[in-house]
């Protein structure tokens, strides 16, 4: 091989990424602006209806605003962990980069949504019921779903980057998913078991198209933020690649390789761990 | 245990009957392989015939281990295809583990257990069907006999290299994979190491070894590879090479 | 199906025979969980009540804290001498060095309770070596070592494993745990088996599920 090649192999791959990424501003600012804007539009509507339209609550008064927020982060979080499981299967049948993206996408904005879930159920909890915590099935199955994929976005920042960190954390974020109903029912024969002052809600009326307004506005978001996660992740992937190649190149001088432990991937997974 | 017995001596494919009768015991196409963001192998092509051993040579860190490491089913390829007499290494593993015997940097050997139970552990993961007589074979074969009572831990380097070695021709592997299997070893343990390495020759199999005395590696083998640059820099008949064409290659892999 | 059952079997006494050798494992769950209980002891003033209310949880968190220590020796064992590369190299198919693996976790995981159970019920003063408890103990031992054998092959190869493990064991183990925790807390206050049937049926549940998905994820685990 002459000694040319690699260099003109790492012009091309810097060719490709620049016209790829030609492409990519040309198309999506359009789609990500529109979404974007969908997004702020549906937060603003929801925001009026929680406030200014719907009307307040007999019983609980103001408090029982939070639960607008509550209810759709709640869903939100079930459906990152669908994602993640999706995202997992998919990867391991395909080892496809793009699904580790989406799966890691999905577990930093679940957690995310997971800790707003908990965090507003305790604000609603703690006036209404006296107490911050309560054995609620939901609360708990959300609860321990935060640690299991926590301890998976640990695991991908304890974890060197590369083929086996995606396999293994795919791995564990099924175990997760697989273990989402069993927790759930265990938490509903807890709750069962230790009944607490739960009440029943009913919603209809103005509270019900309320909660579906913002159960849509969140699931927006969702959309956009782990879009744009994933979006991140796959730059950054994009930069390790670089790096892969330039130091493919022969080099003579021993110097030139890049330590292993600044590459941006190691870095890249650890920010949600402490969500 | 009444198992089945593993596939045995014999042609293990029917050998295309062309003027080259060789079998191809290894056959790797393409083989690329990358941890993190450094590329190990790039796009790597060998092929090991039936009864030829080939010695491997290549600067430290270039890759002779993951090569080796790939050859034995250990680690995956990212890209790229081997096969061991005609099985597919990413279909057949498990029946390919049959034709392939290693001994890699470690014994893989357990500390708290005697070399007979070591022995008889892995031989019964093989399905050897005569395991006890197997032992007591390649234990004279490789002077173990004192040593076979005591714990792998016990041992020295040199007699956990004999018991690694063992281990690894329990099942009677057409292909020996030797990863820098001389390093450390006494003259005693050298001799027997050579002597295993003469003999499955001899016998018609495959051996392939990594080592870093170039020497000795060119004087064991039909046939020398250089690795580098994630490939294979120089394909040629150890008859044909001397050490320094070897050390060229490792300082500047790309002007081969 | 014989041949696979003896090369489970050789497998788990294998991990048995070293384990008679090292006792690393056994002796680091009992202790580590007689040490929880006896701290709790100590914590709590324990009057006959408030024992059979708090007793079955304090001997299940200390099964379980206890547990990872042992699951997480389990492959440290493998991993040392690089006997996994060892054991990755026969034909042998993951699913049964799995089955092997969890056997031989079991076999510990149940020689400990045997051991923890009747100090509890000494230090606690609540019967609990019923053979209700027993059946519950037996469903919690598989369900704690198939989990544990999928995570602790996950994070043998992660720096700081000894973190690691807890971190995705303990979560994931919270429906188990409830469930045995619940079903002791019947056995003790004098309910019969009906009493916690959906308990049981949880466990149950849980032990079907992992064994089987811990088993087919296994063999992506150890690829490298």
């Amino acid at each position: 091989m002459e000694p040319g090649s690699a260099r003109d192999r790492l012009h091309i791959l810097f060719d490709d990424a620049r016209a790829e990424q030609k492409r990519a501003m040309a198309a999506l600012p359009k789609i990500r602006l529109a979404w974007l804007g969908i997004t702020a539009g549906l937060m603003a509507l929801t925001l009026w209806m929680v406030f200014l339209w719907v009307p307040t609550e007999i019983n609980q008064g103001n408090i029982q605003r939070s639960l607008y927020f509550h209810v759709p982060v709640a869903w939100t979080a079930m459906v990152a962990i669908a994602l993640v499981a999706v995202a997992s299967v998919a990867y391991l049948k395909t080892r496809d980069e793009k699904w580790d993206r989406l799966a890691v996408a999905g577990a930093e904005t679940g957690v995310i949504f997971a800790a707003l879930m908990l965090i507003t159920g305790m604000v609603w909890a703690k006036p209404v019921w006296g107490v911050w915590w309560t054995g609620e099935a939901k609360l708990t199955t959300t609860l321990i779903l935060f640690f299991i994929y926590v301890a998976y976005l640990m695991f991908r920042a304890y974890f060197p980057p590369g083929e086996q960190r995606r396999r293994l954390a795919a791995i564990i974020g099924l175990i997760g998913a697989i273990d989402t109903p069993i927790i759930y029912y265990g938490a509903q024969l807890w709750e069962r078991a230790h009944p607490s002052a739960v009440v029943g809600r009913s919603v209809d009326g103005p509270v019900g198209l309320t909660l579906l307004v913002a159960t849509v506005a969140f699931s927006v978001l969702f959309v956009y933020v782990a879009g744009e996660r994933y979006r991140l992740r796959r730059q950054e992937d994009e930069v390790a690649a670089l790096r892969r190649a330039i130091s493919l190149q022969p080099s003579r001088s021993v110097s030139s390789t890049p330590s292993p432990g600044t590459t941006p991937e190691s870095v890249g997974g650890a920010p949600a761990g402490g969500a | 245990m009444t198992t089945p017995a593993p596939v045995q001596q014999g042609s293990p494919t029917r050998a295309t009957g062309t003027t080259q009768p060789a079998v191809l015991a290894v056959e790797a196409v393409g083989l690329e392989k990358s941890f993190g963001n450094s590329a190990v192998l790039r796009g790597l092509d060998m092929t090991v015939r039936d009864g030829e051993a080939v010695a491997i040579f290549g600067a430290n860190g270039v890759g002779k281990s993951t090569l080796l490491r790939t050859l034995t089913t250990l680690t995956r390829p990212d890209h790229g295809s081997i096969s061991v007499y005609g099985r597919d290494l990413s279909k057949e593993a498990e029946s390919a583990r049959l034709w392939l015997g290693a001994v890699l940097h470690s014994p893989m050997l357990y500390g708290d257990m005697t070399v007979r139970e070591n022995l008889t552990f892995f031989g019964k993961m093989f399905r050897v069907p005569d395991l006890d007589e197997r032992i007591e074979e390649l234990v004279a074969r490789l002077g173990l006999g004192a040593r076979l009572e005591q714990r792998a831990r016990e041992l020295s380097h040199g007699y956990q290299k004999r018991a690694a070695l063992a281990r690894a021709m329990l099942h009677r592997p057409r292909v020996l994979l030797l990863d820098e299997a001389e390093t450390g070893l006494d003259e005693p343990a050298r001799k027997v190491l050579d002597t295993v390495i003469a003999e499955h020759r001899a016998a018609g199999h495959a051996v392939v070894m990594t080592t870093h005395s170039i020497e000795r590696g060119i004087a064991e083998s039909d046939r020398v590879f250089v690795l580098a640059g994630g490939r294979i820099a120089l394909d040629a008949p150890s008859s044909r090479v001397t050490p320094d064409d070897v050390t060229d290659l490792y300082s500047d892999p790309g002007e081969a | 199906m014989g041949a696979s059952l003896a090369t489970i079997w050789t497998l788990a006494r294998k991990d048995l025979l070293l384990e008679l050798r090292s006792r690393d494992i056994v002796l680091a769950i009992i202790v580590f969980a007689l040490l929880v209980i006896a701290i709790f002891t100590f914590a709590i003033e324990l009057t006959p009540s408030r024992s059979r209310d708090v007793g079955p949880g304090v001997l299940w968190a200390a099964v379980a804290f206890a547990g990872v220590l042992g699951l997480n020796r389990s492959f440290a064992v493998e991993a040392e001498g690089d006997t996994l590369d060892g054991l990755m190299l026969t034909p042998v198919s993951r699913e049964l060095i799995f089955f092997g693996k969890l056997l031989g976790n079991f076999i510990f995981i149940t020689i400990a309770e045997i051991v923890i159970f009747p100090v509890f019920e000494a230090l606690f003063n609540i019967s609990v070596l019923q053979v209700e408890t027993i059946v519950i103990a037996l469903l919690a031992s598989i369900g704690f070592s198939a989990v544990g054998t999928a995570f602790a092959a996950v994070s043998v190869r992660v720096r700081s494993r000894e973190i690691m493990l807890p971190l995705l064991f303990l979560p994931t183990s919270v429906p188990l745990i409830m469930a045995a925790v619940e079903s002791t807390s019947a056995v003790v206050n004098g309910g019969s088996w009906s009493d916690f049937s959906d308990w049981l049926q949880l466990a149950i549940a849980f032990d079907v599920i992992f064994v089987i998905a811990s088993a087919v994820l296994f063999q992506f685990v150890l690829e490298e």
